[in-house]
């Protein structure tokens, strides 16, 4: 009986001290730096103070970049659902041979680093870039339009880096509709229209907030996009962690936003879970 | 209806259907009396499927026409045919609760909410599962899951029951039992029946009609005693039921009987049901029940019946019967299923088989 009982934890122990090792020690790491003080000298001081945290809400300019990050990442997840459940919904009818090559597609941005695909947007989108290049060329305008470095093309390097997440959810889901109940509603009196409302709107609903709550972190968390395409007034969380940490070296001020943005992603996570559950998530990756 | 004949319910008029080069379903057609159930039955990948869902409108026949009453449904979409459809995994909505599910159909029909609620009651008692309306269908077991599928179904008073091997995901008692329960409500509500099933007791116990299908082709339809009786072809006979094989020579016809040379140079005599002449080379048929076993020593032949010696090869018991192989001559072994009314057989003993004309039924050779 007993001797049994090591067999599962060994096997588990490489991934087990992968995750804490690599994961939970870093995240203790973070959480104690986070009291430590910061001499005026630039050295760390350790100590058990609460003037990071007290630091972040003294005024109200770093909770204004908490909410603008809530906003676009809220932002975000609209758009991708809508943008996501259309391509999502055509690959689950479709008929064709090829549906298997379309879903790689889906995942084909994956393989071209992040960043690049980030840069490529001030190829087209720049001064220089070919959109201007093109209406300076046809003559409609005369000096370049600026369209980089605002909230909207932070928006479109979100949305283009996290839409793959939320199609795939939600194809996912839909795959996992038994054809048979749309049949049955159709033979009892629904237009196809109707069958979609009765039907595989609300069973595919698992798939879209699952996809929901992964783009939702996967945003709230990420600061190349508006690094790259936004400017100083589009800042997010991530950034300003990134700015103390690597630009002005104040490793416990850092440490404390971060805790502070894994706080709220936590909360957001455990209602999640809560309510909905969080096992469909992992559905997703383990493809139908 | 001029000529007095009642109107069949459905027509199945020249249907043929082909996904590509194959071909589902074979120059279909059939006519279905209202009120009756018929079954199609079939080995797997017959079509019988395929029939049914363009009865639904769930498939569109390739070639052919359709009719319901007769009426021309081809070009009526699937959400106006008005028929119930029951489907193999039930296919209730798990995210509606039982009242939901059986009302379905209902909502799109413009009944009134009290109707609703009335007739729903009403499909649940006779579907015998009262009070379940706000259960979800997880909450309910396969059995009932079925049952819900059929109030859900028969709520609408379609015109067609549509039933796709409902009974197959249950276990065996509990097929019996709804078997039963399906049989009893379709004669209740009078609902012309249409029921898939690859399962043969099935479709003999509860049909009055049956389609026998193969490869998308009818190989025959009738009564069940009829097609049980009488298969009109080798494959009829032998996929319903234990059939013998006796291919033979017809070499003499009288008012009643034919007389056939078998293999092995027997004699057989079969009833004359008519449409075969002398030199015909025919097989004659035999249901495995049919043959009567006795011991050899002391047995006379009952006079005009088919009688011949053989040795059990083979037994095996099965409960209330016993199935032997007998071996009649070189290479010729016959089945047959005794009911043991006398004590088993060894095997290697020497017995007497014995059989009525009446039990002998001929086809021509293939
Ligand atoms: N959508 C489809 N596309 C291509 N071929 C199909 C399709 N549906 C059925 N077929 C083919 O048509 C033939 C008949 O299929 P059907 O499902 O009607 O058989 P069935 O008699 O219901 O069999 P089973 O007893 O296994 O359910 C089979 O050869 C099947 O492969
Ligand atoms: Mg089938």
């Amino acid at each position: 009986m007993k001797s049994g009982n090591w067999k599962p934890w060994a096997l588990l122990a490489p991934s087990l001290s992968a995750v804490f090792f690599l994961l939970v020690i870093p995240v203790c790491f973070i959480v104690v730096y986070s009291f430590w003080l910061r001499a005026p000298s630039g050295a760390d001081i350790p100590a058990f103070q609460f003037g990071n945290y007290a630091k972040f809400f003294e005024d109200f300019f770093y909770p204004k970049i908490l909410i603008r990050t809530i906003r676009i990442s809220f932002e975000t997840v609209i758009v991708c659902v809508i943008m996501g459940y259309i391509p999502a919904y055509y690959f689950y009818r479709s008929q064709s041979r090829y549906k298997k090559a379309f879903l790689l597609l889906i995942m084909l941005p994956f393989w071209v680093s992040f960043i690049i695909r980030t840069m490529s947007w001030i190829n087209i989108m720049g001064d220089t870039g070919l959109i201007n290049h093109f209406l300076l060329k046809i003559g409609l305008i005369q000096s370049p339009i600026s369209m980089l470095y605002n909230e909207f093309t932070v928006l479109m390097g979100l949305i283009m880096y996290l839409l793959p997440f939320m199609v795939l959810n939600i194809y996912v889901s839909l795959e996992g509709i038994d054809k048979s109940l749309l049949e049955a509603a159709r033979c009892m009196g629904c237009t196809e229209w109707q069958a979609f409302r009765e039907v595989t709107l609300p069973l595919s609903l698992p798939g879209v907030s699952a996809g929901c709550l992964l783009v939702f972190v996967l945003t709230a968390g990420t600061y190349l996009p508006p690094m790259i395409l936004g400017g100083p007034s589009n800042d997010m969380i991530a950034n300003l962690i990134f700015k103390r940490v690597i630009g002005t070296l104040d490793w416990p001020f850092g440490s404390a936003i971060s805790v502070i943005l894994l706080s709220l992603l936590f909360v957001i996570v455990w209602t999640y879970n809560r309510y909905l559950g969080i096992n469909q998530i992992f559905k997703s990756f383990q493809g139908n | 209806m001029t000529s007095g004949n009642k109107q069949p319910m459905v027509q199945f008029k020249g249907i043929f259907k082909r996904f590509g080069n194959v071909v589902a379903v074979e120059k279909m057609d059939f006519d279905i009396e209202a009120g009756s159930l018929v079954t199609l039955l079939g080995p797997s990948g017959c079509g019988k499927t395929t029939l049914l869902r363009m009865v639904a409108g769930l498939e569109e026949p390739t070639e052919g026409d359709i009719f319901i009453k007769g009426a021309r449904i081809n070009d009526t979409p699937i959400h106006k045919r008005n028929l119930g459809m029951i489907f193999q995994n039930y296919a209730l909505f798990p995210h509606k609760t039982i009242f939901d599910n059986v009302a379905f159909g209902l909502k799109y029909r413009s009944v009134s909410k009290e109707q609703i609620r009335e007739k729903v009651t009403r499909a649940l008692e006779m579907v015998r599962l009262p009070g379940v309306e706000n259960r979800m269908p997880s909450q309910l077991s396969g059995g009932q899951q079925q049952r819900i599928a059929m109030a859900r179904a028969i709520v609408i008073e379609p015109d067609v029951l549509l039933m796709d091997e409902p009974l197959s995901a249950l276990d065996e008692n509990l097929r019996e039992e709804m078997r039963r329960e399906v049989d009893n409500l379709q004669q209740m509500l009078g609902v012309t029946t249409i029921f898939v099933t690859h399962d043969q007791r099935e479709a003999l116990s509860m049909s009055d009609k049956i389609l026998v299908m193969k490869d998308g082709s009818k190989q025959q339809e009738g009564h069940p005693e009829t097609v049980y009786n009488e298969p009109a072809n080798h494959f009829v006979a032998d996929f319903l039921g234990h059939s013998n094989f006796i291919q033979g020579e017809v070499i003499g016809i009288d008012s009643d009987h034919i007389t056939v040379k078998i293999e092995t140079g027997d004699v057989l005599v079969a009833k004359n049901r008519g449409g075969f002449s002398t030199g015909d080379r025919v097989e004659m048929i035999v249901r495995a029940q049919r043959f009567d076993a006795f011991r050899k020593d002391g047995f006379t032949p009952q006079e005009g019946m088919n009688s011949f010696q053989g040795r059990i090869k083979d037994r095996s018991y099965m409960g209330g019967e016993v199935s032997y192989f007998i071996e009649l001559g070189t290479e010729r072994e016959i089945h047959v299923i005794s009911l043991m009314r006398t004590r088993i057989y060894n095997i290697g003993e020497e017995v007497s088989v014995q059989v009525s004309p009446h039990h002998c039924h001929l086809i021509p050779l293939e």
